[in-house]
């Protein structure tokens, strides 16, 4: 679960990491009003989405006047922002962060994230901070500091300085760095974080240090012991039918074919996808009606794939083994009398109580075809939303 | 022979609540040798499973059921918040292989069952998979027993349904299997694909292995490269989510591409480029196997 700016910063500032703060704004009025209750003579105002590459997109603008503040915010929110991580349609503007605008002296990157492969946390530090963190990794491997945490110990201090006079800080500053790692790394366990990413994290005039941004995403499983947390859940994170489909505690991601499908299980749901794909269709979307599927979620799952207009036929793979064919067929039916059916239905079950299911399905008035096999299922589909069956 | 669990087995569950009685009902009934289940507060009493009149005791701890009636495997459904101390509780009594079916367990709670584990002896497979099953001999997961058949295949899964319909396309074609492992769908799991291989490798009743992998992490990769230097069987893989968009989870909280090694299209190249059978289609899984296994 990402979260925004402003959002992760408060979290941040709650454990002690001192961040670069500003005012939200809902609107340009009020960005314009923020400006002047900063009382600054130059402003940032950072678009606060979800995506990374704001500046690049032209999200992060610098204003000299509650005029100008009120005019770029206008701007910002008038059309979708475009940045490298975006794909060309963008994504919304509809808040925006005015921060008062600091002397910067240096900038870094810091940034605790999961290692897969050694199971374990890992603190990634580097001297070449305001850059896109992947990109220093490709061309200069050797300026990214990693330290393992391990989790019951956190961040050790001796970790912590080890990295801070790698960063090139006098002891003085290492000492100030080395008490904010600790704090992150304590930010990070102690509220289920998947990422934290402070970049840039900057040492501005006069010695002071602050995370200039920051990107924090949430562990979604988690967030049943974080109440706190509530309030930062945003749906707009999802797409309408994604949002549907999470209610019924289906799993459904929207994709750009035309053939939609139901399947029960994720691993079988990629791997029908990508039999589609391999008969020569395009699948509209993975959806995982989950391994104890009701009749009711049958009918909803139905329902998501048939709203989106590009669907021009269905395949529906289920392997029964717990679940029995008959019930799911039961459900298909139900699902396809209540809302009809204008495109072509595959229906490919496999398992419990197959023949019956089947029978059930050969012997409706409605126009379903049925598969033994996964090919044989996708090759119908394929071929029938092709005008070719 | 077989890997894991084999008519010796003596299972235990924790967490035995609608789904858990469900499951353990069906693994009773496929002949897995079934100790009890941990229920606090409740030794001394006994259940049973609806349409069936044999009694079980209820233990107050693992410990208990180790001590008292040989518990050596347990099978856990408890819900995810309190999953991960359910592990390790099974792991301090010294069960030695514990299967975790729960879904939706935080991934620092993993972590932290992973460093509990370090110098441990016992074997974790999941968390979010379907178990265990050696055909004929024990069922321990919540897979459709019926769909097996005893013989010479290992399967190695991160799925599960998936893992049915290739252990379907198995049996159809005669192909029986030694010991069906679903290794688990999530990002921090017990036990990886090289840990099930090393079992298969061991097990001269295995004559071939079937590996379904699927997008995210890089677990294939060190798959590929222990069976390049130390596997001797043949290996036939199929890779799920070959058109599964970047950055998107797919279900499983492991199937997410995040960067270019992670993709199916990089994990079927570099498997291939080590020796394994790779299948494009999903269909094509049994029948590859029994070619590789004539030639």
């Amino acid at each position: 679960m990402k979260i925004h700016e402003y959002q992760a910063k408060k979290v941040l500032a709650k454990f002690g990491v001192p961040v670069h703060d500003g005012i939200t704004a809902d609107n340009p009025h009020e960005a314009q009003a923020a400006f002047i209750q900063l009382g600054v003579s130059v402003a940032v105002i950072k678009a606060q989405v979800y995506a990374g590459g704001r500046g690049k997109g032209g999200g992060v603008k610098l204003v000299r006047s509650a005029q100008e503040a009120q005019e770029v915010t206008q701007k910002m929110m008038s059309k979708p922002l475009v940045t490298p991580q975006t794909g060309p349609e963008g994504v919304a503007v509809k808040k925006v962060f005015v921060c008062p605008a600091v002397d910067i002296e240096k900038e870094y990157y810091l940034g605790i994230v999961m290692d897969r492969s050694k199971e374990s946390l890992v603190l990634i530090a580097s001297t070449e901070g305001g850059m896109d963190i992947e990109e220093v990794a490709r061309k200069h491997p050797e300026k990214i500091l990693k330290e393992s945490i391990d989790i019951r110990f956190g961040l050790l201090p001796f970790q912590a300085k080890r990295v801070a006079f790698q960063l090139g800080f006098s002891a003085e500053e290492a000492e100030a760095v080395s008490q904010i790692l600790i704090q992150m790394a304590k930010a990070y366990v102690s509220s289920d974080c998947l990422m934290i990413e402070i970049n840039p994290f900057a040492r501005i005039k006069g010695g002071k240090f602050l995370a200039l941004d920051a990107k924090i995403s949430f562990d979604p499983v988690a967030m049943f012991r974080h109440p706190e947390y509530d309030d930062m859940k945003e749906s707009s994170e999802l797409s309408e039918s994604e949002e549907r489909a999470h209610k019924s505690k289906l799993s459904y991601i929207s994709l750009d074919g035309n053939i939609g499908c139901m399947v029960n299980g994720a691993g079988l749901a990629m791997a029908t996808m990508d039999i589609i794909k391999y008969a020569g269709g395009n699948p509209a979307n993975f959806l995982d009606v989950g391994g104890g599927v009701s009749q009711n979620q049958v009918t909803e799952a139905f329902k998501i794939i048939l709203s989106d207009p590009r669907v021009k036929g269905v395949l529906v793979n289920i392997f029964g083994g717990i679940v029995h064919c008959d019930l799911v067929a039961k459900g298909v039916l139900g699902a396809v009398e209540e809302i009809g059916i204008k495109i072509p239905l595959v229906v490919r079950l496999e398992g419990t109580n197959v023949e019956i299911g089947k029978s059930l399905l050969e012997n409706s008035k409605w126009n379903i075809l049925t598969a033994s096999t996964m090919k044989e299922a996708a090759e119908k589909i394929v071929a029938a939303t092709s005008g070719k069956l | 022979m077989s890997i894991l669990v084999n008519k010796e087995t003596r299972l235990v569950c924790q967490g035995l609540g609608k789904a858990g009685m469900f499951h353990c009902s069906k693994c009773v009934e496929y002949g897995t040798q079934f100790v009890g289940a941990v229920k606090p507060g409740q030794e001394g009493s006994l259940f049973s499973f609806p349409d069936s009149p044999q009694k079980f005791p209820y233990f107050n701890t693992v410990e208990s059921a180790v001590k008292k009636h040989g518990a050596n495997t347990s099978l856990i459904f408890v819900p995810a918040p309190s999953a991960a101390d359910a592990i390790m509780e099974a792991v301090d009594a010294g069960i030695s292989l514990v299967i975790c079916i729960t879904e939706g367990i935080p991934i620092l709670d993993m972590i932290r069952v992973k460093a509990f584990m370090k110098g441990k002896k016992s074997c974790l497979i999941g968390p979010n998979c379907p178990g265990i099953i050696t055909p004929g001999q024990a069922k321990i997961g919540i897979m459709p027993g019926y769909i097996h058949k005893p013989g010479n295949i290992g399967v190695i899964s991160r799925s599960g349904t998936l893992t049915y319909e290739t252990v379907w396309q198995l049996t159809e074609l005669g192909l029986g299997q030694s010991t069906c492992v679903g290794i688990g769908g999530d990002q921090i799991i017990g036990s990886t694909f090289v840990d099930i291989l090393q079992r298969f490798q061991e097990d001269p009743e295995t004559k071939g292995v079937v590996l379904i992998g699927e997008i995210g992490g890089d677990m294939e990769l060190q798959a590929a490269e222990y069976i390049q230097k130390h596997f001797t069987k043949p290996v036939v893989s199929f890779i799920a989510g070959q058109t599964a968009p970047p950055g998107k989870r797919m279900g499983h909280a492991g199937a997410i591409i995040q960067q270019g090694e992670e993709t199916a299209a990089y994990k079927m190249q570099f498997l291939k480029s080590h020796g394994v059978h790779v299948v494009v289609s999903p269909a094509e899984i049994g029948k590859t196997m029994k070619q590789a296994l004539i030639s």
